[in-house]
């Protein structure tokens, strides 16, 4: 279909552009699946300009992954009359579409990005003004102004650095003294603009930061030169002072990093989507039947509504993979929820017509009807951001570092420059003026305010090539200082999908049918360390039977089938499967080779006829089912069941498990002398021992906890003294994320959701939490050497000053040297800490988010619930 | 030597010329994509020219 469409338009050269271009037709978009885009109020909050020629909106597409997608969105204008010019923003994922509204609606845009596989993420939270980003481009102006102004008087003053106005006579050096205070005037007006408007705010909080004494150097220095120009005396010391201020701004550049693919500060409304399905209107229909609402086509009543014009009692259709967006009642379906983002929980739940409904769960299987009772806002999980942890900002310590050792600074440089004036207007009245400014130029803490920015900046970057984004470089400072950490447990101590898969064929179930529930446990444990991950080596599947497997799983997205795929992976090659059924919420069938292949749920297999014993041993029929269901039970608390008939004859089950990260124990074990550890989990308290001895008996182990929960065991940690870090995924860790001094929220995958959090992790490297904590300490270590050195520069150079000597030659090599020396060796020494950190392999993420997005949006195999 | 102080002045200019280069290409967003661009490189234009371009052809007019 997309091949056609292309082809239609003569760009079939799509497909020479990437080996593999992979568009996947996910959902063929109906063409009203996006008309709530044409309602005005959703319209004007989403375009970004609009009149009656032209229309300018962008669109958040996840699907773009490769060279050929930006080629194709960026031909866009031949698929579709009307398109005009789009421009791709890679790194951000964004394609920013201009076209002509009177000729293509925006609904036909997003659906022409729909069905080129590009599907639109809009969500929520797009309805709110999106913040542009002037301040970034502001700071390239005033770097450039700066740079500018420092190279050239920086040129023109060495001619009288080295006497060169010899041979023009001295009106060359009043010449180029004018011509400097003219260069100077737009950098200490533009470029140094920040620095007065933070001095002056820190010092109407009668608070001492960095930035009071570098205003006051400025200020110092500037007003100097100029009294020095105007009154011919010399040439000032222009040329340091556009230096000093570029140096700075080069750090403040320099600590601005920011991850344009990451955002941090995302709350619910990112994660829920713009429009929701609402099923006609309604308080006119009591409560149809099921069938009316499931089976009989609604498209006459359907409609798509954008999320914010959700009200209560509206009645709503979900479909597979869709979020609950407001506590709701079940109407109408068998539903199937996946509460894992909210509680932690790791496995879906079957709710029944009647049963209430929690925002945020996704229901996976068939379609649903559902009747919301709370506003979106109201919710059980919404209401979460209603804490005060949310609504207050916490007083940011920014530069904490820098800001309390410059209170000090300040208050010795004053004295001293006070204290030299004075002695200068004893002993030498004229000397007293100049060696006050003096002192104040050279103490112009240009290096001290460097090495925190440098030195923490370079840090974040060594941290983020290791896949662990900061929100700001002084995320690091806070990172040095904790003392607790609270681990979530679903998603961030076990992985998701990265467990063992043990294949327990029926034979070895029967053989124990025999004897008591508790041997068959203990054989059931024994065998599963046996055959830990991936297929049995003892093995009453055959090769064959592996095949077929493949085969079959292959054709579903289900997580579970793909990890039982996976673990049977090998050297098969997949077998053409026939009249293959994947029934929602029970299991699949189909034909491999001739044979009849069931894989699903026990209460589906037996509704089919197989029996879960072997049929082959009738005589032990009645104990072997016992024993089945013994150890099916054994199994599920273990993790989750799958069961496999052929031709109707029972074969076994395959039990996934939920694994703890690889070195998730090594990571405890580094971490718990230092650091006081907890545990909070949503889940049931079915792993408690488990953790337990993980993390021995001194460390806090919470379970069933709700979001609320975690966020007031956070508080009381805090209350205690504690700087906490909370290490979680989730929504449902939001709270707990928000309240810790370090929020660390663990992704997956990078581009994935993660709630709003000051560190975003891969998950790769949560086993290595206690090598970048290290890496934090000797950061913060770093700057407080930094300091030390820029100390050294100023007490020689204050020496000079308060000494009446200072020329300006001195200072213009003075200061540079200090800032360039202090900048190279916070970068380097950041820099070379950092490279234990790139031991061990570390897989850089390149899966497109594509792919890890389909296996998890289309589960349609249920979960077993023996 | 006398003539310095003509060259300062006209190599100012010359300086000032390329600040405001710099002002433009700030101004019209090019800092703010760095990766895209290296990608569009490599992309050929086989096809017909691209259509005449709308009325603005900066991509984030709507910053300014």
């Amino acid at each position: 279909m997309v091949f056609e469409l292309l082809a239609e338009n003569g760009l079939t050269d799509f497909y020479q552009l990437a080996e593999r271009p992979g568009i996947r037709v996910a959902q063929s978009a109906d063409g009203g699946h996006f008309a709530f885009l044409d309602e005005p109020a959703v319209r004007t909050r989403l375009v970004d300009f609009s009149d009656a020629k032209l229309t300018r909106v962008t669109f958040h597409l996840p699907a773009i992954h490769c060279i050929a997608c930006v080629w194709l969105l960026e031909n866009l204008f031949r698929l579709k009359p009307g398109i005009g010019q789009s421009q791709v923003n890679f790194a951000r994922k964004e394609a920013a579409i201009a076209f002509d509204p009177a000729r293509v609606k925006l609904s036909a845009v997003a659906a022409l990005l729909a069905k080129l596989g590009y599907d639109p993420e809009l969500k929520f939270a797009d309805l709110d003004a999106r913040p542009a980003n002037p301040a970034a481009r502001r700071l390239w102006l005033q770097l450039g102004v700066a740079g500018f102004a420092f190279g050239n008087a920086m040129f023109f003053a060495i001619t009288g650095y080295f006497g060169l106005d010899a041979f023009t006579g001295p009106q060359l050096k009043v010449f180029i003294g004018w011509l400097n205070l003219l260069l100077a005037l737009p950098v200490v007006v533009f470029s140094a603009a920040d620095y007065y408007r933070s001095a002056w705010v820190s010092l109407r909080q009668r608070l001492l930061n960095i930035d009071v004494p570098i205003a006051a150097g400025i200020v110092a220095i500037f007003a100097q030169s100029v009294w020095e120009v105007a009154s011919g005396r010399g040439e000032g010391y222009f040329d340091s002072l556009c230096g000093l201020i570029f140096f700075l701004l080069c750090g403040k550049l320099f600590q601005q990093k920011t991850y344009d693919r990451l955002a941090f500060d995302r709350d619910y409304k990112s994660f829920f989507p713009l429009s929701i399905t609402r099923v006609g209107s309604s308080r006119r229909e009591e409560a149809p039947s099921k069938d009316s609402a499931l089976h009989t086509p609604h498209s006459a009543l359907e409609t798509r509504v954008s999320l914010s014009q959700l009200a209560v009692g509206d009645r709503l259709l979900l479909r597979n993979g869709e979020l609950i967006p407001a506590d709701a009642k079940l109407l109408a379906g068998p539903a199937l929820i996946d509460y894992s983002f909210v509680t932690g929980e790791s496995e879906p739940v079957a709710k029944q017509p009647g049963d209430y409904l929690y925002a945020g769960g996704r229901q996976m299987g068939g379609a649903i009807e559902v009747e919301t009772v709370k506003p979106v806002s109201q919710s059980y999980l919404t209401s979460l951001w209603n804490q005060d942890a949310f609504r207050k900002d916490r007083a940011e310590s920014f530069n904490a570092l820098t800001n309390a050792y410059s209170q000090r600074f300040t208050k010795i440089i004053l004295a001293v420059a006070v204290s030299a004036a004075v002695f200068w207007a004893f002993v030498n009245p004229a000397k007293s003026l100049p060696a006050f400014t003096a002192v104040l130029i050279v103490a112009c803490p240009c290096a001290l305010a460097l090495a925190a920015p440098f030195a923490l900046g370079s840090a974040q970057r060594v941290l983020g090539r290791r896949n662990v984004f900061l929100k700001n470089p002084f995320i690091l400072e806070t990172l040095a200082r904790v003392d607790a950490i609270v681990f979530d447990k679903t998603g961030t101590l076990t992985a998701a999908g990265a467990g063992s898969v043990t294949w327990l064929g029926a034979s070895q179930v029967a053989r124990h049918s025999d004897v008591e529930s508790g041997v068959v446990e203990r054989a059931e444990t024994c065998h599963a360390t046996e055959l830990d991950i991936g297929r049995s080596s003892y093995g009453p599947l055959t090769e064959a039977e592996e095949r077929w497997l493949y085969s079959m799983t292959r054709h579903s997205t289900h997580p579970l089938a793909v990890r039982i795929g996976e673990s049977i992976a090998r050297q098969h090659f997949p077998e053409p499967v026939r009249s293959f059924l994947e029934t929602t919420g029970c299991g699949m069938e189909g034909q491999v080779d001739g044979h009849e292949i069931w894989v699903g749920s026990a209460a589906w297999l037996e509704s089919r006829g197989a029996r879960l014993c072997a049929e082959n041993q009738p005589q032990q029929g009645g104990t072997g089912e016992r024993a089945a269901a013994g150890s099916a039970t054994t199994a599920a608390l273990r993790g989750s069941v799958v069961h496999v008939a052929v031709d109707g004859h029972y074969r076994g089950c395959f039990v996934l498990a939920s694994a703890l990260r690889a070195d998730a124990d090594a990571l405890v074990a580094r971490l718990s002398p230092n650091y006081e550890l907890a545990l909070l989990s949503g889940d049931n308290e079915r792993e408690r021992e488990r953790f337990r001895a993980l993390f021995g008996t001194g460390a806090h182990l919470q379970f069933n906890q709700s979001p609320l929960d975690k966020l007031g065991f956070i508080q009381r940690l805090q209350r205690d003294g504690k700087t906490v870090m909370m290490v979680g995924d989730g929504l449902n860790d939001a709270g707990a994320l928000k309240q810790a001094d370090v929020g660390v929220a663990v992704v997956e995958s990078v581009s994935a959701f993660s709630p709003a959090s000051d560190i975003i992790a891969s998950a790769q490297m949560v086993p290595r939490l206690a090598e970048v904590l290290h890496y934090a300490k000797q950061s913060v270590a770093t700057v407080r050497a930094a300091f030390l050195i820029s100390t050294v520069y100023n007490t020689v150079g204050i020496s000079i000053a308060a000494s009446g000597n200072l020329s300006p030659v001195v200072c213009a090599i003075l200061m540079p040297l200090s800032s360039v020396s202090v900048v190279a060796f916070a970068c380097g020494m950041t820099a070379w800490l950092g490279r234990e950190l790139r031991g061990g392999e570390l897989r850089v993420e390149r899966q497109p988010a594509a792919a890890s997005q389909l296996s998890t949006f289309n589960p349609q195999l249920q979960k077993d619930l023996a | 030597m006398s003539v310095i102080f003509l060259l300062i002045p006209l190599s100012i200019l010359f300086a000032v010329a390329f600040l405001f280069a710099f002002i433009w290409s700030v101004r019209s967003g090019q800092y703010e994509d760095t990766t895209t661009p290296s990608m569009r490189v490599l992309l050929d234009e086989k096809l017909a020219a691209k259509p005449a371009p709308t009325t603005d052809n900066s991509p984030n007019s709507k910053l300014k």
